[in-house]
């Protein structure tokens, strides 16, 4: 029973330019860095410099001596104390979990781990007195290959082994859809291990006040962290607040639960202090939680006319050395993926969770959905190449028809809406797809050294994160609803609070677009709180392109319980019953008297006042609403790239890329773009350009972003993007975006390079697929057809 | 320690420093300018980007002692009073996100578009490939430049 009309819907859609913005052009941007407190001192770490090996001494008096140097720890004198970071989701019943102390106490398992902490005056003091840290360390076997990591005799990486889990799925007669199928493909993915590099290093201050404590954090999830600083580390839940101010970008990097917030907060309260730790881009790269890492194998089964008939996959997903927040549950979130956009008769998957002596892996982008999309969009076309069909032809014919949505596929998931045919049409129309692939026959045809290749995403996904009931049968440890609550302030105006918490999305201004809808008021008049558990105690953060799609229906439901309220207000003011009032655009007249009404914002100021309530009715507008979602929502679309491989070279060049992407109603439509092509600029960062990569001995030698090579304005192309919309099945119709361009672009890049060099008789490169990749693979193809 | 005197946004400084301070350092923890942030360790990232004396510099890779005599203009200082035609380009075309990477990337702007006051999109690009962005895909970061050049910027 909210606004409605046309002119009440003004803001929906509409391309308003962001209230967060002044602030941060102009430098006056709240970092965590930029905190300073009186009497505030700085926590540096020694870490260790080797992959695995026993700890057999730590010795800290240099470094206790050194000038500006107030106190060092080491694990062991943290004892219990620093306890074990926790893992939340433990995906299967015997799932091994070792205990994860946030500094080293007996055996370190991997470069870069907390050995022993400093606190010192300034930020070089710290950094000084760590390096005087001196740590005998007793070598173990680093173990690095996942594969090698479950042979027998492999050395362990914790007691227990190395196997961490595994998990299986199946739906659907899997020796039918396999023996006697016609075609069968099988191939082997290696997706690489990526560290996620938001630009704002991680940073913490910590301070205690009595026995309450404030720690701020550079972190995407602060109602999470202040519910495992109190449920694992025993400081009483309404004693720790926990403040994300801006927040430089996340990625699923800062959807952590990290030994420097614990111990911030540790050692503040040891040395009486506030504390503040800022990572370097080297200690986070080596640090902060790293993404993908799996090998997968995959096969399908098809009939001789393109029909799928079943599907198997098998996944190596390399945990690191422990499980953190949602480690394990990482893969799994891939696991309903596989299947796509796609009909068949069965599926079956197996994840093995693996432990290796690497930094743990976690949320990076897309977490699992771009690992499954990949996998399947790449076997797609290998499978169009098996049976002789255009690749989009195979498609098509096994993709789920618009009318038969909702659909509910064979791993179990009920997609409630979807077009693909729409997106697949506006994309072939915008890409020029018909004129490419005749280039491309005939540059193919004259021998170009120069071949031309077009790459296919038809994807999907599962976000909006999530609902409780799936979390719950999944083991998470958590629900999946959000919060929201509306202050109606005396003057009118409204504060909106969120238990979304943004680090560039844009919160401040698609939040205020969402409720000057529903409430009328003007999107001037809106300020959105969110990110500090005081003014916003409840929340479940933001990760899983959940902001929209299950805060933003948490705020429609507020508002409606604002404007419930306000009727009965009105209906006093206007001496007329709740039930002649129609609430239109702000305001509420009498249903045949347009003349009478009353403001949703003058009504405000009435409930102030308060003289004049009805009997019973409580002088307050303000309103909160928590909303769980019943399904996940599926955005969609088709992403087609052309790439230009230099054979001689094996330089490749985005030619155009075109991305059509339906995620459903659209809030802003100028954040919903800008996040495609970032997410887009992931996804081709990971097909060309990232790799996290580990040395024989363990060492990570892609600790900057010297070897580590994130993407510049001139590495990248320019995106063209447009959008068809199915809305989603809740009452925005909103189905959200932040992970769409990531998961969709790595295999639009990846099938276009070996549809450019199919002719050589490739059909994989490893990602990166980087020059020197790509010419290795044309001249062992060349030298194999010359043999 | 070491004397120095810069000139930072308009206003005098002398401050005794410890010869290995950063000039990012300097900036953001002796004087307080926390509008210029620190992405990198390794002169990557352009985050820390400011202007010496007219030319921008990675603030990052400067030390502060080199810096006596300068004259700075961070971000802070960037408007004066009116948001200079580049932070308007960058709002009206979205090309933030989350802000981090943007005080160094206008800044870096700002000194293409007086070197070069209308790129091409391939000089724009090839003009800020020591900036890094994670969140925009530098595509609104391009047409914002092109934008600012428009607006006469670099004039
Ligand atoms: S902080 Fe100066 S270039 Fe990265
Ligand atoms: S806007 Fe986030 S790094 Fe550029």
């Amino acid at each position: 029973m909210t606004a409605t009309t046309d002119a009440a819907q003004a803001e929906l859609g509409r391309a308003r330019l962001r209230k967060e913005d002044a602030r941060l052009i102009t430098g006056q941007t709240n970092w965590t860095d930029n905190i300073s407190l009186p009497g505030m001192l700085h926590m540096a770490f020694a870490r260790s410099p080797v992959a695995h090996a026993k700890i057999t001494g730590v010795d800290l008096s240099a470094a206790r001596n050194m000038p500006g140097v107030i106190a060092a720890f080491s694990g062991a004198d943290l004892g219990a104390e620093q306890g074990s970071l926790p893992c939340a989701w433990p995906v299967t019943e015997d799932i091994v979990i070792p205990p994860h102390p946030p500094m080293a106490v007996d055996e370190v398992r991997y470069v870069g781990e907390a050995v022993a902490v400093v606190v010192a005056r300034d930020r070089y003091a710290a950094a000084d007195a760590a390096a005087m840290v001196d740590v005998d360390y007793e070598p173990l076997p680093p173990v690095l290959d996942m594969r090698a990591a479950l042979a027998e005799g492999s050395p362990k990486v914790h007691e227990a082994g190395n196997k961490s889990y595994e998990w299986v799925f199946a739906a659907g007669d899997m020796d039918a859809a396999f023996a006697g199928a016609p075609v069968v493909v099988e191939r082997t993915y290696r997706q690489q291990r990526l560290i996620p590099c938001a630009m704002e290093p991680r940073a913490v201050v910590s301070q205690w006040v009595g026995d309450q404590v404030t720690l701020w954090s550079a972190t995407q999830i602060p109602h999470v962290v202040r519910f495992a600083l109190s449920a694992f580390f025993g400081i009483p839940e309404q004693d720790v607040r926990v403040i994300a101010p801006d927040v430089g970008g996340g990625f699923g990097s800062k959807l952590q639960f990290t030994a420097e917030e614990v111990l911030a907060v540790l050692v503040s309260r040891r040395v009486g202090k506030p504390v503040k730790w800022t990572e370097s881009r080297s200690e986070g790269n080596m640090t902060v939680h790293h993404g993908r890492d799996q090998w997968q194998r995959i096969r399908i089964a098809a009939d001789a006319d393109g029909r799928i008939r079943g599907l198997d996959v098998d996944l190596l997903a390399d945990m690191g050395a422990y499980l953190m927040l949602v480690t394990p549950g990482i893969p799994l979130l891939g696991a309903f993926m596989y299947p796509a956009i796609y009909k068949m008769d069965a599926y079956s998957l197996k994840c093995t969770g693996v432990f290796t002596t690497k930094m743990p892996t976690d949320a990076y982008r897309g977490a699992g959905r771009p690992e499954a999309t990949f996998a399947i969009e790449r076997i797609m076309d290998e499978l169009a190449v098996e049976l002789g069909m255009e690749p989009l032809e195979l498609r098509e014919r096994n993709w789920i028809k618009h009318e038969e949505f909702p659909y509910t596929t064979i791993a179990g998931l009920t997609y409630d809406s979807g077009n693909y045919e729409a997106a697949t049409a506006r994309a072939k129309e915008l890409f020029g797809y018909d004129e490419l692939r005749r280039e491309q026959a005939e540059r193919n045809a004259r021998g170009d050294t120069v071949r031309l290749g077009i790459g296919i995403s038809t994807f999907t996904e599962m976000c909006g994160l999530a609902p409780s009931r799936v979390l719950g049968s999944l083991s998470y440890g958590a629900g999946g609803w959000e919060h929201a609550s509306i202050r109606m302030l005396p003057t009118g105006k409204v504060e909106v609070v969120t238990g979304s918490s943004a680090h560039g999305q844009g919160h401040e201004t698609a939040w205020s677009q969402i409720v000057a809808d529903q409430l009328g008021v003007p999107f001037e008049d809106i300020r959105v709180l969110h990110g500090d558990t005081l003014v916003s105690p409840k929340g479940m953060d933001t990760y899983g392109s959940r902001s929209l799609a299950v805060g933003g229906l948490a705020l429609v439901s507020a508002c409606d319980k604002v404007v419930d309220k306000a009727k009965v207000i009105a209906a006093a003011m206007l001496e007329a019953s709740p039930d002649d009032l129609e609430f239109a655009a702000g305001r509420f007249s009498v249903r045949g008297d347009p003349e009478a009404g009353a403001t949703i914002q003058e009504i405000a100021l009435a409930t102030f006042a308060a003289h004049n309530l009805p009997a019973g009715v409580e002088p307050s507008l303000d309103s909160d609403a928590t909303y769980d979602p019943d399904n996940f929502s599926f955005p969609h679309g088709t992403h087609l790239c052309a790439t230009e491989v230099d054979t001689e070279t094996g330089m490749v060049t985005i030619r155009s890329y075109v991305a059509v992407d339906d995620v459903g109603v659209v809030v802003n439509p100028m954040i919903v773009e800008g996040q495609v092509h970032g997410g887009i600029a992931q996804g081709i960062a990971q097909a060309l350009y990232e790799e996290g990569v580990y040395d024989d001995d363990g060492n990570l030698v892609t600790s900057t972003l010297a070897d580590y090579l994130v993407p510049s304005a001139a590495d990248l192309p320019s995106y063209v993007t447009d959008r068809s919309v199915s809305p989603a099945g809740n009452r925005l119709g909103v189905k959200g975006v932040g992970e769409a361009g990531t998961i969709a672009s790595t295999p639009a890049v990846v099938n276009a390079i070996i549809d450019a060099v199919r002719p050589f008789g490739i059909n994989d490169i490893t990602m990166p697929c980087t020059p020197e990749r790509v010419w290795r693979a044309i001249q062992t193809a060349q030298d194999g057809g010359a043999a | 320690m070491a004397q120095i005197k810069v000139t930072v946004d308009g206003v005098q400084y002398a401050d005794q420093v410890e010869p290995r301070l950063l000039l990012v350092h300097y900036l953001r923890e002796v004087i307080g300018k926390t509008g210029t942030p620190v992405g990198c360790d390794t002169s990557n990232c352009g985050a820390c980007t400011v202007l010496m004396d007219g030319v921008s510099v990675k603030s990052c890779s400067v030390l502060a002692v080199q810096a006596d005599g300068a004259d700075i203009t961070t971000i802070e200082g960037l408007s004066d009073g009116e948001w200079h035609p580049v932070q308007r380009a960058f709002h009206e075309e979205h090309a933030l996100q989350c802000g981090y990477c943007t005080p160094g990337m206008i800044i870096a702007a700002a000194d293409l578009l007086r070197d070069n006051p209308h790129p091409t999109d391939a000089e724009i690009r090839e003009g800020l490939e020591g900036n890094l962005c994670r969140c925009t895909g530098y595509e609104n970061i391009v047409r914002a430049v092109r934008r600012a050049a428009e607006a006469g910027a670099g004039q």
